[in-house]
């Protein structure tokens, strides 16, 4: 019932804005990459494919981090981690070789499309997660 | 681009110009909230709700020219951003009543400077032809 040392809830106070953020792109990325596929998924597989990956990413991501818990936190870190190894890896192949994505997708050039709130993302989850990997109380 | 296009845009009117100023403020109002460590106030809670109203306002017009005949230049991307766009003060005002801190302020301050970036997409995907 009670854990020891359990850690903190990640779905309050900060973590509840961070929650918001997520949902936002969850539903930027979905419809997006739902529409790029629904309609010319032909030009750029590759470039839709992966706003769909992150857009699943981000729905997951919102989830774990709302369900707190052992289990949201393992699944929002594995996200984050997922993320920002994506951002950074599409980001960088996209400035490096930009005709591998001949379309936009949330990820290209570090997410300078979206702000490079893409790119802030992550990183503030995973800094979120360690803030509150033990309660203090 | 051209002028006659944008005066056929139903969405880019005084209701439009309305929710962005309105959106703004609300965000503004929401952010000095945030800094003063104060939860969402009674003027955040309004502001959304007038700003819902407009919103709202904008999607009739918007179905009212989609109604008597008129196109947008991107159907599908108009459809997901009017949708969407009607979604965000009530997605702000469900997690700020869910966080009755800083951080709820914080949050609407968030969906307030989103608004303005998805009505002016909207604009966009109405007027751009074959982009």
């Amino acid at each position: 019932m009670v854990e020891v040392r359990a850690p903190k809830r990640t779905n309050a106070g900060p973590g509840r804005l961070l929650i918001a953020v997520y949902l936002l792109f969850a539903i930027a990325a979905t419809s997006r990459a739902g529409l790029q596929i629904a309609t010319k998924f032909d030009e750029a597989p590759v470039a839709y494919l992966l706003s769909a990956l992150a857009a699943i990413i981000y729905i997951v991501a919102a989830v774990g981090l709302a369900r707190a818990g052992t289990a949201g936190r393992r699944v929002a870190l594995a996200c984050c981690s997922v993320e920002l190894a994506g951002v950074l890896g599409v980001g960088i192949l996209s400035v490096v070789d930009p005709e591998l994505f001949p379309d936009e997708t949330v990820w290209s050039q570090f997410g300078s499309g979206y702000g490079y709130i893409p790119l802030v993302l992550p990183v503030l989850g995973l800094l979120w997660l360690w803030r509150t990997r033990r309660d203090p109380s | 681009m051209t002028s006659a296009a944008a005066a056929g845009s139903p969405v880019d009117g005084l209701l439009a110009t309305a929710s962005i100023v309105l959106s703004l403020l609300v965000a503004a109002w929401a952010l000095v909230a945030t800094l003063r460590h104060r939860a969402p106030d009674r003027a955040q809670f309004v502001g959304l709700a007038v700003l819902e109203v407009a919103l709202l306002g904008l999607a009739v017009v918007a179905l009212v020219a989609l109604g008597g005949g008129e196109r947008p230049g991107e159907p599908g991307a108009f459809a997901g951003y009017l949708v969407t766009l009607v979604c965000l003060p009530p997605l702000a005002w469900v997690l700020a009543r869910m966080e009755p801190t800083r951080w709820g302020s914080a949050i609407v301050c968030a969906v307030c400077l989103v608004t303005p970036v998805v009505v002016v997409r909207l604009q966009q995907t109405w007027e751009v032809l074959g982009g």
